[in-house]
């Protein structure tokens, strides 16, 4: 197995041994509860949300209603939380001067923990979307559902689209966790990379409210959260879900090698 | 051609702003040497294990270890090497034996297997799956340990490793290394406590204010440290003292206690002696007075009145 793959396995099992893993998971698995539970004891909703008109019609909307929702704040701040601890936490710990005495490269093991990150990031959003459909559909039923361009699309169509946007949704919250993993192992800090991530990403939300040319919003991050919408066109629009993955990609790369090279040259002593 | 020695630091720098924590230092650690690494705190023995470790750069200088520089071929440079730094850490919220397999799978040798027989050593045994945050610093300790034999080292680097170890783990601490270098293993420890190198160490070096002020065996320290001062006991100080007095070679005749001292060279001794026998006193101890490796120590180690003013 490689060094990365080792320290990768290891990051996921003492990510399982920690409790603010488990934070981001919770809050994932118990909001479309909730959201369930407030819907039924009341008669309106937000019917205006993307797909937000399929409300009550079918439980397949509840997890991509919920995606708008969560990707304004909730989505960054889980992701926040383990990416911008995962290198931090090993400095205040003082534990980096142990693993990195061993035989793997210092490249390896910040592979290892920047991987772990991104598999948290995916695994909140498969308890989002799990949640959503199994809560969705005990209230709702497991019916057809209506998309952006008025076209019937059955629910296995439906649950295929779905995953396929949770994996699109995903692609900017990993951008966010680079740059939570980035500000980790710059600042050494994990309060400081968390909160600064969260700054980041309501910033790009600032950025985008302000930006008066189109164009330019569709290139920040904040913007690519809702790239999946393309998936629930007909026919589907490729545009936004193939900007959303390439410009995620930059955002990425980009914070991802400064980190790298930032951990592979820094000295480690106590301070 | 002879294989590389474990550690060889050639003049290794270490600036913090305008202050050398490490002043062109020079080791050299040969095979099978159990070696001290001595200076008061803040001397500069961490960071030059830090720099020896790879885990900082240094300014100048280099080092390698089995021929090895890890500056730059890491983490081929620690094959074979292990140890700590400062108190060794671990994560808290894994058992001790968790944090071994971690370390073992990070070392890719196979270490899983050693784990029980490593815990057994270290007496950690029946607390192997509690969590290390319940563990006392003398217990992360023994964990330190065992985390460094599990890389089957052929040197070993301890940074005062009976630091907050109560005397009988000291005791068994120390223990431990004579009976790891009785292994063949190499080891090279840092202290500032001159009993625990005098008791286990047979090669010195003494660092102070980041420079190296002395590099050698424990006795040629002592023999360096040789004076012209000899003790003497005799069935009759007092007039053993009247003797050395009417004698032109002893120099500074004391009577103190229970016994006598005085200057002289080596060869003025032996006429003395002949002396004190030639006027009937039968000699019960003549021995020259050697400094204590403490006063040794202290010598090199503290700042001198013109040097703290």
């Amino acid at each position: 197995m490689s060094g990365a793959l080792i320290a990768w396995r290891w990051e996921l099992r003492k990510l399982v041994s920690q409790k603010r893993t488990y934070i981001g998971l919770g809050a994932a698995a118990f909001l479309p509860i909730l959201f369930v539970t407030v819907m039924a004891l009341q008669k309106g909703g937000p019917y205006d949300a993307p797909l937000g008109h399929n409300l009550r019609r079918t439980g397949l909307a509840l997890a991509l209603v919920l995606l708008s929702f969560v990707s304004h704040f909730g989505a960054q701040i889980a992701a926040a939380l383990v990416a911008g601890d995962i290198v931090s936490s090993e400095h205040s710990g003082k534990t980096l001067k142990m693993i990195l005495t061993r035989s793997l490269r210092r490249g390896q093991i910040l592979a290892g923990k920047t991987l772990a990150s991104f598999t948290y990031v995916l695994a909140t959003i498969f308890v989002l979307g799990l949640a959503g459909l199994v809560a969705g559909s005990i209230a709702w039923g497991f019916n057809p559902l209506t998309n952006f361009s008025g076209a019937r699309l059955s629910a296995l169509h439906t649950l295929w689209l779905s995953a396929a946007a949770l994996g699109v949704f995903s692609l900017p919250l990993i951008g966010v966790a680079a740059f939570a993993i980035l500000l980790s192992t710059w600042t050494r800090n994990s309060a400081a990379a968390i909160v600064g991530t969260l700054v980041y990403a309501l910033g790009q939300e600032a950025v985008a409210g302000l930006v008066h040319q189109s164009w330019a919003k569709h290139y920040l991050l904040s913007d690519q959260f809702d790239g999946w919408h393309g998936l629930f066109m007909s026919p589907v629009s490729w545009t936004p879900v193939v900007r959303a993955i390439w410009v995620s990609a930059l955002f990425i790369a980009v914070p991802l090698a400064i980190a790298w090279a930032i951990f592979k040259r820094r000295d480690v002593a106590d301070d | 051609m002879s294989s590389p020695n474990p550690v060889e630091a050639l003049g290794l720098v270490k600036r913090y702003g305008s202050l050398a924590a490490v002043d062109h230092v020079d080791l050299t650690v040969e095979r099978g040497d159990v070696y001290g690494f001595l200076g008061p705190n803040g001397a500069g023995k961490t960071t030059t294990l830090r720099m020896l470790l790879g885990l900082i750069r240094p300014d100048e200088g280099g080092a390698r270890l089995f021929g090895r520089d890890p500056q730059h071929e890491l983490p081929e440079a620690l094959d074979g090497v292990a140890g700590f730094v400062e108190t060794p850490y671990f994560y808290p919220y894994l058992s001790g034996r968790k944090n071994l397999e971690l370390l073992a799978a990070f070392d890719r040798n196979g270490g899983e297997a050693r784990i029980d027989e490593l815990l057994e050593l270290v007496d950690l045994a029946k607390r192997a799956d509690t969590r290390v945050g319940g563990y006392s610093q003398g217990m992360r300790q023994r964990l330190g340990v065992a985390a460094s034999l599990l890389r089957d080292p052929r040197l070993l680097l301890l940074d005062e490793p009976t630091n907050g170890l109560d005397p009988g783990g000291m005791r068994d601490m120390r223990h431990l290394v004579v009976r790891l270098s009785g292994e063949g293993i190499t080891v090279l420890l840092s202290s500032h406590l001159l009993a625990e190198v005098e008791e286990i160490c047979n090669r010195v070096a003494i660092i102070r204010t980041g420079r190296i002020v002395y590099e050698g065996t424990l006795a040629d320290l002592r023999a360096s440290a040789r004076s012209n001062r000899y003790r003497l006991r005799t069935t009759d100080d007092t007039q053993a003292r009247q003797v050395l007095l009417e004698h032109s070679e002893a120099h500074d005749v004391i009577l103190g206690g229970d016994e006598l001292t005085f200057d002289a060279s080596e060869s003025e001794v032996a006429a003395i002696s002949r002396d004190l026998v030639g006027h009937g006193l039968g000699i019960t101890a003549l021995v020259p007075e050697e400094l204590s490796l403490e006063s040794l120590f202290f010598e090199l180690t503290e700042d001198k009145p013109e040097e703290a003013a």
